[in-house]
């Protein structure tokens, strides 16, 4: 799982009101470079809640996003390559996510979430 | 052979011997290939090369995925299925994959997503795997949870195999209750292997870009030799099609008995509470005064 998808996640638990961003807790992790598209980050921008970025990023090891961003650093070739790899180049191996709320702890092996609910969780 | 849906839930069907048979196949790699790139092309995004951020609900091996990859998009699959996200794992997909239950809902922050595909998937939420599966409930959080997480405007084509046309009803009633405009396009309905039946479905007020697209080989045109040929005995995921409407459409006076025993019959499987067939079962009534 790439940060982009940590991204639009959210808890899905009965009851949560607002499931989003689920906290990363990351113990395995990878890189694997992917050419940087500015289009495409630039179309995102706007749907990406950056400081659950940055925070995501921090949790596996990435400290070099600014804390608070706004479109006008698009025009920055080095702000967009930050972006891009916390964004894409980042995979997530072992660790879980956790429900802001209720605290549910959704498993990360090998790679994939197990988003999963149990039946009193629906 | 009966249908994989009437057979197993998912993901006891699709266990570690199917999902690998699956995607070892040439001809389902194929056929699930040619199902997505339609897919994809009744997305209708826009024509201007910026990739866009997908789903793929029901991905799993990655076999429709890819297309999406090759078309330089990013995409989230979602499947229920291990084995299958193993194999995808293993096959090195570049979309991102979640162990999850589309009937639970997808749990997506709302308006994020610029489109959604499905491949032969969203048929298995209409069977109750469980006894706390109620098919319509599924059907309700899948398709409202999909239209919360669409951009206003974006699209999903779902291609699905729907075992009769009170399922395909099912499924169109909860997406058009969630919000959805749109309608299903079927390509070659005229060939009953080729036929493929796709939802398109559009986010948000209906607009000019919500009328359907024509399906292929509408006007009679016959689908060339091998697009024909090579669904044959396939085990995509079907082995009973769609009867061709014809069939099911109700003679001119009334429904018949047939019509009313299988009617009854339906409503018993669903738990209703169903007086037993007898002689005098759909006997018209005398007119009374
Ligand atoms: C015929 S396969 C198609 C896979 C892929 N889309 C392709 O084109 O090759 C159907 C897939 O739907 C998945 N599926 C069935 N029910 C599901 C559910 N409730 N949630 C998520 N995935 C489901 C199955 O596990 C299986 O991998």
């Amino acid at each position: 799982m790439r940060l982009l998808t940590h991204n639009m996640l959210a808890s899905n638990v009965k009851g949560v009101t607002n499931g989003f961003p689920l906290r990363l807790e990351a113990e395995k992790w990878a890189e694997k470079e992917v050419e940087l598209n500015a289009d495409f980050l630039r179309h995102m921008f706007s749907k990406i809640e950056w400081k659950a970025l940055a925070g995501a990023a921090r949790a596996v090891g990435y400290g070099e996003l600014p804390d608070e961003a706004d479109a006008s650093m698009l025009d920055s070739e080095d702000f967009l390559r930050r972006f891009h790899h916390a964004l894409l180049e980042i995979h997530v191996e072992e660790g879980a996510l956790v429900c802001p709320e209720s605290g549910r702890r959704f498993p990360i092996n090998k790679g994939i979430p197990n988003m999963l609910l149990h039946e009193d969780e629906i | 052979m009966p249908r994989p849906e009437l057979q197993a839930p998912p993901d006891i069907f699709y266990n570690e011997a199917e999902a690998r048979k699956y995607t070892t196949s040439s001809r389902i790699i194929e056929i699930q290939a040619r199902i997505s790139q339609r897919a994809l092309e009744l997305l209708a995004l826009p024509n201007d090369g910026v990739p866009r951020l997908l789903l793929d609900i029901g991905c799993g091996s990655g076999l429709s995925g890819e297309t999406l990859s090759e078309n330089g998009h990013h995409w989230i699959g979602y499947d229920i299925s291990p084995s299958m996200l193993d194999v995808a794992m293993e096959r090195e997909v570049d979309g991102d994959l979640l162990l999850a239950d589309m009937g639970q809902g997808l749990g997506l922050r709302p308006g994020v997503v610029d489109g959604a595909i499905s491949i032969s998937a969203v048929q298995w939420l209409c069977y109750a795997d469980k006894s706390s599966h109620e098919p319509r409930m599924r059907l309700k959080a899948f398709f409202g949870s999909l239209y919360r997480c669409l951009a206003r405007g974006a699209r999903a084509v779902l291609q699905l195999y729907a075992e009769n046309m009170d399922q395909s009803e099912m499924i169109m009633t909860y997406a058009m209750r969630a919000g959805f405009a749109g309608g299903i396009v079927v390509d070659w309905p005229h060939s009953s292997k080729a036929r493929k039946a796709y939802l398109v479905l559009t986010c948000g007020p209906p607009s000019a870009q919500t009328s359907l697209p024509k399906g292929k080989g509408e006007d009679g045109e016959m689908c060339s030799e091998d697009e024909e040929s090579d669904d044959e005995n396939q085990t995509v995921g079907i082995y009973e099609r769609n009867r061709p409407r014809k069939k099911l459409k109700i003679n001119k006076n009334g429904k018949g008995r047939g019509w009313v025993f299988k009617k009854k019959e339906q409503m018993r499987k669903k738990g209703y509470n169903v007086p037993p067939d007898t002689k005098y079962t759909a006997r018209k009534r005398k007119a009374h005064f």
